[in-house]
């Protein structure tokens, strides 16, 4: 009954709105993850972060642009606390997930409900395909052979890769192709069933294919969890995005939806960017 | 400078000559060694030889059996102790050792790996053979194990920093715990480096002979139990070598065919289990 009554509270839950063109007047998804004056730096004493407040709405796509160095990566990674992960790295303020404190929570919990795409492919190299999907599940315990099974063709199939596999599920994770490891690396998180996704340029070792490829899946799957994408492509941004986050220089200097962001943005420095006058 | 192409390149020729005239050198050294001694020991192995126990002097026939399973004896055990620490503490080194403590571990290790052997007979004698007033097989395997240690030590760390750290994030970002990343997911992308490192420390020590002159000792019988004198190949080439009896100049090169085949083996396995395989 408490389904029936948000179903009807949230219409839009069920009809996402076209990527780039979040409806203006649409309800809003309630928010998964709020930050509030996080500021983050490294071990040298430069400060990456100068306090920025966000908040991410669920079963959105929030795209983080900025030059290089303005502090997106880091910022991402505050949210899972992959950050402390370098080692000398701090970070502070408040940073919620669905009301918990994240940097109170245990990591590794954490990190299960807020997984994250890197960079560059990195499927494990010592891993079969299906090993390396399964392995969120395998090295956290999980011993149901046909749970695993049936979990990591549904990750596979969401990830768009499942039809190029499925005949060589044995084989190496290293021994696909560049574009077909990072969708192995996107299944391999999804997984765990992690309630937002961050992917960190999960397109920027990519080429124009694989990454339309990608694009095509974020849009297939951002109805099921919540997505924090750092991308250095505007167009990207424009293409898969409902919100937009500009940054620079570890501040965060306009947030909004994307179609505003792109259309009338309210900062000089934010026009500027979007239109390559620098960056 | 300029000026002179022919003299460049002639130059050229001659410097480039050089350098493949002394890699040759550097490999032939071995090529002459194993001929060297299979063209003096060959004639002298036989099955009876790998069999036998040694006779006295003046008869003929016996063997180096109780050398050969002495030596497997002495360096099997000090694997055993030798290589769970090296690679353990490799482990330390590349996944967790920052600072001072790591510093100071990895220096030692690399002094320890200089220190010479006979040293090191000398501190397990001190260490084992005074205090137990009985010459052993153990106090040989303990002497082996220091020399191991470091070796396996520092080529663990090196095979385990080559994991790339994305991997290690990768891991970390799917929520499992870091010694659950360092074992599962870190080690066994780093095994096949990490074994061949531990077979080439076993190749190195089987071949040491000083560590052993006052631990192992040596015996012309079956050693008996681990806290006996015990027989090695290493060991009975010397003794064999340094006696003024032909015969036995005939079986200490025949040991060393012996010994040089087996750490030969050792480091081809260790070579061969490296080698990048094909993808399956």
């Amino acid at each position: 009954m408490n389904l029936l009554a948000m179903d009807a509270e949230q219409p839009a839950a069920n009809i996402p709105p076209p990527a780039g063109a979040a409806a203006p007047g649409a309800p809003r998804r309630p928010v998964v993850m709020s930050v509030r004056g996080l500021r983050a730096g490294y071990a040298a004493g430069a400060q990456a972060l100068q306090g920025v407040d966000l908040e991410i709405r669920e079963r959105t796509v929030t795209a983080i642009i900025g030059p290089s160095g303005c502090g997106k990566s880091t910022l991402i990674r505050c949210l899972n606390r992959m950050h402390e992960v370098i080692p000398g790295a701090w970070c502070e303020g408040d940073v919620r997930l669905g009301g918990r404190d994240v940097l109170q929570l245990d990591p590794v919990v954490l990190r299960r409900e807020v997984g994250m795409v890197f960079q560059r492919p990195n499927p494990f190299p010592t891993m079969s395909v299906f090993q390396n999907v399964a392995s969120g599940l395998v090295l956290n315990g999980e011993r149901d052979r046909a749970k695993i099974a049936e979990r990591v063709e549904e990750s596979l199939r969401r990830a768009a890769l499942w039809d190029e596999v499925k005949d060589k599920l044995d084989k190496p994770g290293t021994g696909l192709s560049g574009g077909q490891q990072q969708r192995l690396c996107i299944a391999r998180a999804l997984a765990v069933e992690p309630r937002v996704l961050l992917m960190d340029e999960p397109c920027s070792a990519l080429d124009p294919l694989a990454t339309a490829r990608i694009e095509e899946l974020l849009l297939q799957i951002k109805d099921q969890l919540t997505i924090v994408i750092v991308t250095h492509n505007m167009q990207q941004a424009a293409r898969v995005s409902e919100y937009t986050v500009f940054m620079l220089m570890g501040e965060l200097v306009e947030y909004g939806e994307t179609q505003a962001i792109f259309t009338q943005p309210s900062d000089k420095r934010t026009e500027d960017y979007i239109t390559g006058r620098f960056g | 400078m300029s000026g002179h192409p022919a003299r460049r390149k002639r130059t050229n020729a001659l410097m480039l000559g050089l350098t493949a005239l002394c890699a040759l050198l550097s490999a032939s050294a071995l090529f002459a060694i194993l001929g060297y001694i299979a063209w003096k020991g060959a004639s002298a192995v036989s099955w009876a030889f790998l069999t036998r126990l040694p006779v006295p002097v003046g008869e003929t026939g016996g063997g180096i059996a109780n050398s050969v399973l002495g030596s497997l004896e002495v360096v099997g055990l000090a694997a055993l102790i030798g290589v769970p620490v090296g690679v353990l503490g490799g482990v330390y080194l590349a996944e967790y050792g920052r600072g001072r403590l790591a510093f100071w571990v990895r220096y030692a290790a690399d002094v320890l790996n200089g220190v010479p052997s006979i040293v090191v007979g000398l501190f397990a004698y001190a260490l084992i053979v005074l205090p137990m007033k009985r010459f052993s097989a153990l106090s040989g395997s303990v002497a082996l194990s220091v020399i191991m240690v470091p070796v396996v030590l520092r080529s663990t760390e090196d095979f385990l920093r080559l994991v790339p750290g994305t991997i290690r994030e990768a891991a970390l970002a799917l929520g499992v715990p870091r010694w659950k990343v360092t074992l599962r997911v870190v080690l066994p992308s780093a095994s096949r480096g990490i074994l061949t490192g531990a077979l080439l420390a076993v190749s190195r020590v089987a071949g040491e002979t000083a560590p052993l002159i006052f631990t192992a000792f040596g015996n012309t019988f079956w050693g008996r139990g681990l806290l006996e004198p015990v027989a090695t190949l290493p060991l009975t080439i010397y003794n064999y070598a340094i006696s003024p009896y032909d015969d036995w100049h005939r079986q200490a090169w025949a040991a060393a065919l012996v010994l040089m085949l087996f750490v030969l083996a050792v480091n081809l396995a260790a070579r061969l289990w490296l080698r990048p395989r094909a993808a399956n």
